[in-house]
């Protein structure tokens, strides 16, 4: 009964999407007021249906309902409950019905925090939304109905053992509101593009929105290395796989669009730019999609493929993107050039941001289609992996950091270079000085770990001049100002950590017998032996590693090796004694003869670092969305237009 | 197994005089960091996504312990590439070789970016003397008219 | 107007390639080994370990060399196919025994029937990897001159050895 009321729900759903896009971009091309105002009632009750939807095949998973394919494939009666939700998105369908209810939640979001607009923007904006909401729908009703049935089965054949953690019981909504919060820039830039009024105010607009699904998406992105990190068993923390890819292309262009979208609403220049980093933000992100969804690019990560589906994908991308870019066409000559600025200003500088970022995108899409390219011109394969992505983007990255210690004391208009140089020159020697010092400390001078820290202390330095001059020219409080600071720094802390973990991690491989020690970097384990061991739904031989430094007792690691019961998955579950200066890594390998097991055993140092500043990154988002003033011109036009 | 676990907690006491440092599992470390960074470099076949490295596929075991072989027998990365590729092709290698079919995936990015700063550059000067000409004229209007103006008053 | 258009070309050939992409199957591996000899190799037999078999003996003949085991489930997709083919006449098979128990094989063959002329015996996966065998079961088309002519990877079909291996084989018996 469930089941089929959520599926019921589904189809409510698609006629609500068909009301919220048809009737209010009817209404705001006819000028009907009462057209468009169904836009706000329609968008709520897509998103409730959805909602429902949703919780219906939750509540399949949560009572084992195992009449339900998606159920028996993807779940267990064993398995945890906390598992057996996550596991309402553990697969193909159930993940997009998950992205169409976050795309109801921002939809829903923004029927709540548009009342300021004027009522022609609402309804195209909430209309160009719904038109992909319809997309998703139909897909789902058509090819992927999470709620298909069979005959009772008698046990589902469990979750995935990658994706029984609880790393991914957040993982994949906050990564999906990064990727579909880029849907709320795209439909302000599609509505700007409709109605032709692209101005500052239509920037001031999308700029909290593309700030907050920035936010997401970099925790998102933050949440999935990590947990890759302790998941995967080897302590890499990137990749560059196709889905990791998938998620880092949007980011780049995201990051990009925030940047531009400042120039466009201090200054009003580049608007045509800005508004096709709207629309390839949100296309990146259907792209991602496609990628992971198709089966076009194998991937470790993605768990359904079907040309079927790809095909329903692609057409849906060929429409969505195709039109906007179409609609962009013919409409981006019609706006205005904007402010004057010199070669040198902050909007040159922001501009060579974009170009860099927006080269690193392309390079990532073009290391992630090379394959498929050869392959479809019948040229044979090739592989694409981490030495070409490592090698071409860390020359395009180096420049951008340099960039982010300048641009921002770069002066609006017109910047003088002999002023920056002298408010920076100081700094910059420290820089250098420091970061050729500071490598010797670790025991080995490497290049590119001093190049590494100086990237982050010239972006510290940057940082601390402007946030000084600030305080110094007496300017009051301003989010939007130390919010771009705090990401800025969140940047210095990720270079920090990928330098340091490149250069300095140390790895043992080693055969232990009960009592062994071993020595890495001042930290002694000693190998307490296994234990058997039963979970829930896996057994498992734990081992258990006591680890001390100088005598001193630090922690005891008990990593496992597992098998799951339904699958008879062998899967080996890490142990990590994380730490701000280093990570104390170890994993379990194979029984070998004699009692002996093998160890694996990593010194990481700094390797939180590469989150911590991820989080900084996005906690800079969230505070610069909090900045009074865009509520304060909100409420400006809101009177304005009343 | 559970049997053989209480019995080794019940042997610990004498096992653990005998116990000291950990040997490495790989014969020879030097080797094996050397195998381990070729193989980073190739991807698994059976597995398609992971390099031959982190693979724990039966075929992967088998070709690490190809590449251990053939690295004993004196044989140079080059050689052992070589040897891989005459069997898998270049699909095995994660960093393509560079020849006229590669050339776009590697000089593109950076083809793309000179490309990218010289259009900007371009569009930049373009921009500006754009401007310099409407607003000139623009306040040469001004002027013009302030001009007749004050001339009509006197 | 036209440099506005840039996106959406760029966009169309990028959806052109995926369109194509999508009938492609990215597990699939083409083999450097076509148009080159056939890997030497000199195997024990399975029927009788101390007999070997080499290429080599089997000059002036096509033959179809097929790698298969008995953990390999997917290879019993295709053994139907193989039978048919071997009753036919036409094309003689050889098979692999790649990384198995011997003595597992033989029960498989005893029960489901033998297609084989002979099956050798690669227990440490030696020759597959010389073969560049990364998935069984894998059947490779050889010619009188001892050249790998054809690969196929996975389970033959009857309609997929009729089509892409059988005209193949009439030409090469010429």
């Amino acid at each position: 009964m469930i089941p089929e009321l959520g599926n019921f729900a589904l189809i409510v759903a698609l006629l609500m999407a068909l009301t919220q896009s048809i009737l209010p971009l009817a209404g705001a091309a006819r000028n009907i007021p009462s057209w468009m105002s169904v836009a706000r009632p329609a968008a709520r009750a897509q998103s409730l249906f959805v909602a429902i939807a949703f919780a219906c095949l939750a509540y399949s998973f949560l009572s084992n309902d195992f009449s339900v394919i998606n159920v028996t494939q993807h779940s267990y009666s064993r398995l945890p409950a906390v598992y057996r939700f996550t596991a309402t998105w553990g697969s193909h369908e159930g993940s997009l019905l998950l992205w169409t209810l976050i795309l109801g939640l921002w939809t829903f979001a923004v029927t709540l925090f548009s009342r300021h607009l004027p009522d022609d923007m609402v309804a195209r904006v909430i209309g160009v939304m719904g038109l992909v909401s319809c997309g998703l729908l139909l897909f789902m009703l058509l090819t992927s109905n999470p709620f298909l049935r069979m005959p009772m089965a008698p046990d589902g054949s469990d979750l995935n053992p990658l994706l029984q953690d609880p790393g991914m019981v957040i993982h994949p909504p906050i990564l999906y509101m990064g990727y579909v919060g880029f849907s709320v820039a795209f439909a302000f830039a599609l509505a700007a593009l409709i109605s032709g009024k692209l101005d500052a105010s239509w920037a001031r607009w999308s700029r909290p929105w593309t700030t907050a699904a920035w936010s997401f998406l970099t925790l998102g992105i933050m949440m999935g290395s990590w947990w890759a990190y302790y998941e995967l068993g080897w302590g890499g923390w990137w990749f560059w796989d196709p889905t990791e890819n998938a998620s880092l292309m949007p980011w780049l262009v995201g990051t990009a669009l925030i940047h531009s979208l400042a120039v466009t609403e201090k200054r009003g220049s580049f608007k045509a730019w800005t508004v096709l980093l709207a629309i390839a933000a949100f296309s990146l992100s259907l792209l991602g999609t496609f990628l992971v969804r198709s089966g076009v690019l194998s991937s470790v990560h993605s768990f359904a493929s079907d040309p079927a589906r790809g095909l329903f994908i692609l057409a849906f991308l060929a429409v969505v993107i195709g039109g906007s870019l179409l609609l962009f066409a013919f409409r981006a000559n019609q706006v205005g050039l904007g402010g004057r600025f010199a070669l040198v200003s902050r909007e040159s500088f922001l501009m060579a941001n974009n170009i860099l970022l927006l080269t690193a995108c392309g390079s990532v899409l073009l290391g992630t289609l090379y394959p498929l390219f050869i392959d479809a011109l019948g040229l044979g394969k090739i592989s694409v992996g981490p030495p070409y992505f490592n090698s071409v983007f860390v020359p395009l990255v180096l420049p951008l950091l340099f960039l982010v210690g300048v641009g921002p004391l770069a002066r609006w208009k017109q910047a003088s270079v002999p002023d920056l140089v002298s408010r920076l020159k100081w700094g910059f020697a420290a820089s250098v000085v420091v970061a050729l010092l500071l490598p010797f400390t670790m025991g080995a001078w490497k290049p590119m770990v001093a190049v590494g820290y100086l990237s982050a202390l010239w972006i510290v330095v940057g940082v601390a001049i402007n946030v000084q001059s600030r305080l110094r020219s007496g300017a009051g409080w301003s989010a939007n100002f130390y919010g771009m600071n705090l990401a800025h720094l969140g940047v210095a802390v990720t270079v920090i950590g990928i330098t340091m973990v490149s250069a300095y991690e140390s790895e043992r491989n080693v055969r232990m017998i009960v009592g062994d020690t071993i020595t890495l970097q001042g930290y002694t384990f000693r190998f307490n032996g296994v234990k058997h061991i039963d979970g829930p739904n896996y057994t498992a031989e734990r081992g258990a590693l006591e680890v001390t430094r100088n005598g001193n007792p630090v922690t005891i690691l008990y990593p496992e090796k597992r098998t799951y019961l339904a699958s008879g998955m062998p899967f080996s579950d890490s142990a990590i004694n994380y730490g701000f200066t280093r990570d104390l890594y170890t994993a379990l390998g194979e029984p070998l003869d004699g009692g002996a097991w093998s160890v694996r055993l990593f010194h990481k140092p700094f390797v939180v670092w590469i989150w911590i500043g991820a989080v900084l990154m996005a906690l800079g988002g969230v505070l610069a969305i909090s900045d009074r003033r865009y509520r304060a011109a909100l409420r400006k036009q809101g009177r304005a237009v009343a | 197994m559970r049997r053989w676990t209480t019995f080794l907690l019940v042997l610990w006491l004498p096992l653990s005089a005998m116990a000291g440092e950990a040997r490495p599992v790989a014969e020879d470390p030097v080797l094996e960091q050397r195998m381990i960074a070729l193989s980073e470099d190739l991807r698994c076949l059976v597995c398609q996504n992971e390099s031959l490295a982190g693979s724990r596929a039966d075929l992967a075991q088998d070709l690490r312990q190809e590449i251990r072989e053939q690295m004993r027998a004196g044989k140079s990365d080059q050689e052992v590439i070589a040897y891989l590729t005459q069997r898998y092709g270049d699909f095995v290698l994660y960093k393509p070789p560079l020849k006229p079919l590669t050339w776009l995936l590697w000089f593109g990015p950076f083809v793309l970016l000179i490309g990218a700063a010289g259009g900007l550059y371009a569009y930049l000067k373009r921009r500006t003397s754009r401007l310099a000409d409407d607003s000139l004229s623009e306040e040469e209007k001004k002027r013009v008219t302030d001009l007749l103006a004050n001339n009509g008053n006197k | 107007m036209k440099r506005f258009l840039i996106p959406l070309g760029i966009f169309i050939v990028l959806v052109g390639f995926l369109a194509v992409g999508l009938k492609l199957d990215p597990r699939e591996v083409p083999s450097p080994l076509i148009g080159k000899s056939a890997p030497d190799f000199n195997l024990p037999l399975l029927s009788d370990p101390a007999r070997h078999l080499s290429p080599a003996d089997l000059r002036g003949k096509v033959w179809l060399f097929n790698v298969w085991a008995s953990w390999c489930t997917s290879c019993r997709q295709e053994h139907e196919t193989l039978l048919e083919i071997s009753r036919q006449g036409n094309l003689p098979i050889y098979g692999m025994d790649y990384k198995d128990q011997p003595a597992d094989a033989l029960a498989v063959l005893g029960s489901m029937g033998n297609p084989y002329v002979e099956t050798v015996v690669d227990l440490d996966g030696r020759v597959g990897i010389n073969y560049g065998v990364y998935g069984v079961p894998e059947s490779y088309l050889i010619d009188k001159n001892g050249i790998i002519r054809f690969k196929f990877t996975g389970p033959l079909s009857r309609e997929g050895f009729d089509k892409k291996i059988l005209p193949l084989v009439k030409e090469l018996q010429k």
